[in-house]
Parts: structure tokens; sequence; C-alpha cells
């Protein structure tokens, strides 16, 4: 036997968008055979959507609005930062299955994993939130702005979500076991979602909390949803707070920090696991 | 210089229970095209050895190069020029064998067609046709490690380690990955393997290193580490597991080596130069105290005896207590 092997991708850049693209459809074709990410990805959303459409709307009044237009935005961004866990999770899984050391011994840019990692995150939020655009749809929610404004609204749910999958890329990494993942994720994500302006207006909270609401950033988030899709009624109070008025500005800055952050923070933790 | 080269090599870790010498100035030489095997118990530091030459980990001190190449300073160079196949299958299960073999290819750069054409000839070549294309999951053992070992050849690389390949494998299975290891070890790959298993050390490589608590205790090829303890061995194996402490009692007051009992209890063995002798001796001794003996004869060292002589312990400990 002679080597016979030819190398076809020239250059550094290439070399990751190459490397990038193969982990991607690696995860693409994991979470198409995996029945659980499929529940996970369409079947919750949509649940989500309808449960708390039909047991809250009735209940809870919006000043001047529908419950409905105004919970919207709010399921969207709750799910979709959930689905951010899912990057966490399998990180965590490949670090315990020894496939990383695979990778990290082939002469692959492992950076590369990472990005896999969190465009496969990307894919299973973008189903989700075509999945819970028509289930909204259905029960009678609406875009009453433009179609641009509803696309950046989308964009930026998305956007946001990418950010957060990269920090529980870096949590994934940091555990011992993958189980540890899904506790962790809950006791953040879940008073980052419900701290929030998500299922009643903040205002309506206790002073320390309607604080936390309104300087956490899944607020800013929604805020921008849902004025970019129209959902906000003529008339309603809107908080006097520079979040509360700059909402998409404060959720392109908080996506570009989380960015700034934990892009380069993965991919040295990622590193540094070969020192150990 | 040899093609593989480890000169001192040393890893410490912390611990809450002090430093941890994984690895305590270790050094090997491996030829260009020959199979080196590292055996060793559990913990003795084959796999930190492994470690440091496929660049998963640093050394904390000491130096290694492969075809010249330093593993430390320019470990990008050494991964374009091995392939590794681990203990535990590191494919990915929920792909099908082809997935996993072309992924890896696409890993190499190979580009897009060359990996599929490689995938398929490796699937050829292992006899993995008809389970290409599903998950690998639903392999057997055997059938895991094959693909293992196929994503370890996507470069035919130049160096191939094997760390514990048999690890877990019925003995059919075994046998029949040691054919595939034999195959490419006479195709002029060079070949480093650790196992547990004395036979497979025997059977597969050119030369041994035996490692212990981080070093290398003792090296040469099979038949040179069974000479260096020499001689024959009388074994006797005991009907009754209660007269095994005065059995071992009666032996050693007519040897000057060591008398081992066998992880079976029942079993005494001990190294003797005029073997028909002793055994004669023996065989009076344990008759007059009465020992009921299954089985008494001579043979040949073992790597099991060499291990034994040189460590104090046996080498399987861990997989009989199982």
């Amino acid at each position: 036997m002679t080597l016979s092997y030819q190398v076809d991708v020239k250059g550094p850049f290439n070399q990751l968008v190459s490397d990038s693209w193969v982990t991607t459809k690696r995860n693409i074709i994991k979470l198409r055979r995996d029945p659980e990410i499929f529940v996970f990805t369409l079947i919750q959303p949509i649940m989500f959507v309808l449960l708390f459409n039909y047991v809250f709307a009735g209940a809870i009044s919006i000043e001047g609005g529908d419950y409905t237009q105004f919970l919207m935005a709010g399921i969207f961004a709750q799910t979709i930062v959930f689905g951010s866990t899912y990057s966490g999770s399998a990180m965590a899984q490949d670090l315990k299955d020894g496939i990383i050391d695979r990778f990290r011994t082939l002469p692959m840019n492992t950076a590369a994993l990472l990005i896999g990692r969190t465009a496969g995150d990307l894919v299973i939020n973008a189903a989700s939130m075509v999945a819970m655009l028509i289930t909204g749809y259905l029960v009678g929610w609406r875009v009453t702005s433009s179609l641009p404004e509803a696309m950046l609204a989308v964009g930026l749910l998305l956007g946001f979500s990418y950010a957060f999958s990269w920090v529980m890329v870096l949590i994934g990494m940091s555990v011992k076991s993958p189980e540890i993942i899904n506790n962790v994720s809950f006791l953040v994500l879940f008073p980052l979602t419900f701290l929030s302006n998500a299922f009643v207006p903040s205002d309506t909270l206790p002073a320390p909390l309607r604080i936390f609401a309104e300087w956490n950033p899944v607020s800013s988030l929604i805020q921008a949803c849902r004025e970019l899709f129209g959902n906000i009624p003529a008339g309603t109070p809107i908080g006097d707070s520079f979040v509360q008025q700059n909402p998409l500005m404060i959720v392109l800055i908080g996506i570009g920090l989380l960015l700034a952050i934990f892009v380069p923070g993965s991919i040295l933790k990622f590193k540094a696991l070969s020192k150990v | 210089m040899n093609f593989i080269e480890a000169k001192d090599l040393k890893k410490y870790y912390k611990s809450k229970s002090g430093d941890i010498k994984a690895l305590d100035g270790l050094s090997l030489s491996i030829p260009q095209g020959t199979v080196k095997g590292l055996l060793g118990p559990n913990g003795a530091g084959k796999t930190t050895a492994v470690k440091i030459l496929t660049t998963l980990t640093t050394p904390t001190s000491g130096e290694a190069f492969i075809d010249g190449v330093s593993v430390t300073a320019e470990p990008e160079k050494i991964r374009r020029m091995i392939g590794v196949s681990g203990q535990y299958s590191a494919v990915d299960q929920k792909l099908t064998g082809f997935e996993n073999l072309e992924m890896f290819g696409r890993l190499y750069h190979l580009g897009a067609s060359a990996a599929k054409k490689r995938a398929n000839e490796l699937i050829e070549l292992f006899d993995l046709v008809e389970a290409a294309n599903r998950p690998v999951k639903g392999f057997s053992g055997g059938m895991r490690r094959r693909i293992d070992l196929a994503g370890a050849l996507i470069i035919n690389p130049a160096v191939l380690f094997l760390d514990e390949p048999t690890t877990g494998l019925d003995p059919k299975s075994r046998l029949d990955l040691w054919k595939v290891i034999k195959d490419l070890a006479t195709n002029g790959t060079t070949v480093l393997l650790t196992t547990q298993y004395l036979e497979e050390a025997d059977r597969l490589t050119d030369s041994i290193a035996v490692i212990d608590q981080g070093l290398v205790i003792a090296e040469g090829t099979s038949d040179e580490l069974k000479r260096q303890i020499g001689g024959q061995y009388i074994e006797f194996s005991l009907v009754r597991l209660e007269d095994i402490e005065q059995g071992e009692g009666l032996l050693q007051s007519i040897s000057n080596e060591q008398v081992f009992i066998g992880n079976d209890g029942r079993t005494l063995s001990v190294a003797a130069d005029s073997a028909p002798e002793k055994l004669q001796t023996a065989l009076k001794l344990f008759s007059e105290s009465g020992i009921e003996l299954n089985d008494a004869g001579m043979r040949r060292p073992t790597l099991d005896d060499v291990f034994l002589t040189l460590t104090g312990r046996q080498a399987q400990e861990d997989e009989i207590a199982k």
C-alpha cells in the first residue's frame, strides 16, 4: 500500500469552512434519526403555543389588547432560548463518547466542531420557529406589520438563540456528564425566560423582579419582536427606562456581546482540553 | 533515529490525594514497519503514552518524535501522518458505517468524491458491505471495532495507533481482528499496540515493552522476554482450595525462586532449572502430605510468567475479577 491521499482543501479559511460544513452535516443527519429531537423540536413548541394560549388567554388580560397577540413573541423567545441547550448536552455527550478525541487526532480545524455543533442548533431552532409561526397563526396570532419587519423579528430570535448556543457549548465542555447539562440549563434558563415580559408585562411584577425583568436581555428580545411583528396596540404603555425604549439596540448589543465573549471562550476552552 | 522515538516522557496529574504519575520517564524506540506492543495492567500508563504520541495530550516533560517530527512542536503535521483507533469505539453511533468513514475522509481533506471512494474501499476491505448503510448503533461489538479501525486507515497512515483494540470482544471477533491487524502489519505500516492480553502481544508484535507504573520495565521480543526469566516451570493444580497455603510452603521449601499462586486460587507454579527432578520431589512431598492434585507438569514460561516475575502482579487481574 502506498500513500494515495491528496489534500483537496487549501488554505486555513477554506479548511475551516469545509470542516464546519462536514460537522454540521453530521449533526443534521443525527437530528433526522433521533425521535426525541423531533419531539423536542416540533411537538413541544406546538404544545407550548397551544397550552399557554388556551390556559392563560382567558385569565390574563392585557391593557388595550388581546393576550394571544401579546403572548406569541414570549413563547417564541422562550422556546428558542431553550432550543440552545441541545448544543450543551450534545457537546458533553460527544466528549463522553470519545468521538471528540478521534476528531482531535485528525488534521482538521477543531473550531469547526463547535461551529458545526451550534449550526445544528440553528437548524433545530429554525424548524421550531416554522412550527410555532404556523401554530400561532392557527390560534389567531397575526403579524400586523410588514413582511421585512416580521422577518427581522425571526432573524433576531434565531440570532439570539445562536449566540446562546455558544454559552451552552462552553457549559457542555465544563460539566462532568451530559445529564448535568439539563439541570444546569434549567436553573439558568427558567428564571431567564420567566422573569421577563414573556407572559405578563414586567410592570406587574414586584420591585426586585421587575428590575431584573426590565434589564433581562430576553425581555428586550421579546419587546423588540412584539414591536416588529406589530403586536403592540396603539396606546399600550411601554416602560420609560432606556432598555425598554430601545429593545432592538439592546438585543443587537446582547447578541454581539455573547458572541464576542463565548465564541473565543469556547474555542480556548476546547483547545485547553488537550492540556489535561 | 528510529521512526518513533519517545524520550523520558513524564506526565503528572494533580489530584486531591497528591500527584499522580501517569508516566514517570517512559522511553520508546520503534523502527519503521514494525509492530510494537505496550503491555501492562490497567493504569500502567499505556493509554497516556498513546495520548501523547497522538497529540491528544502534552507531556509534563520529555519529548517524542514520529519520523523526526516533534509531537509537541508540530501536532498538525503529526495528525496528517497517523491513524488512531481507540479502546472505546470512537465512531458516531447514529451515523451509518459509510457516513462515518466518509466524514473522516472529508476531515482528512480528501475531497468529496475521494472520501466517498475511500469509504467504499474500506467497507469492502473490512467486510462490512451488508452493514454499511445501517447506523453503527446496531452493529455487533466486532463490527464496531472493524469500522473504528477502518476510520483509522483512511489515509493509509504511516503510523497506526491501536489502544487495546480487542478489549471486551468475544474470542471469535478477537481472532478476526487479529487477522486484520496482522495483515496490516505485513503491509509495512508501523504499529503501536497497547494491550493487557499477553496472548495478543505474543501473536501480533515484533517487540514488546512491558510497562508498569509509568515506566518500561522490560523490553524485547516475546521469546527474549521469556528467556530472560529463564528455564522451565513446574505447575500443580490442587483439588482442594484449602490446601493452597500448605502446598505453597512445600514448594517454597524446595526452591529458591518465588512460588506464584494463580488467579484461580488452586494453581501453584514456580521456575525450576532442573524441572524433572523438582517435579518428582514435589510430587513425593504432596503425596506424603495428603494434598490431592488435579494436574501436575512442566511447561515453558508464558508472558504471564514474565509479567508476574517482573512486577509481582498478574497482568489481567482486573479482567478476571470481573
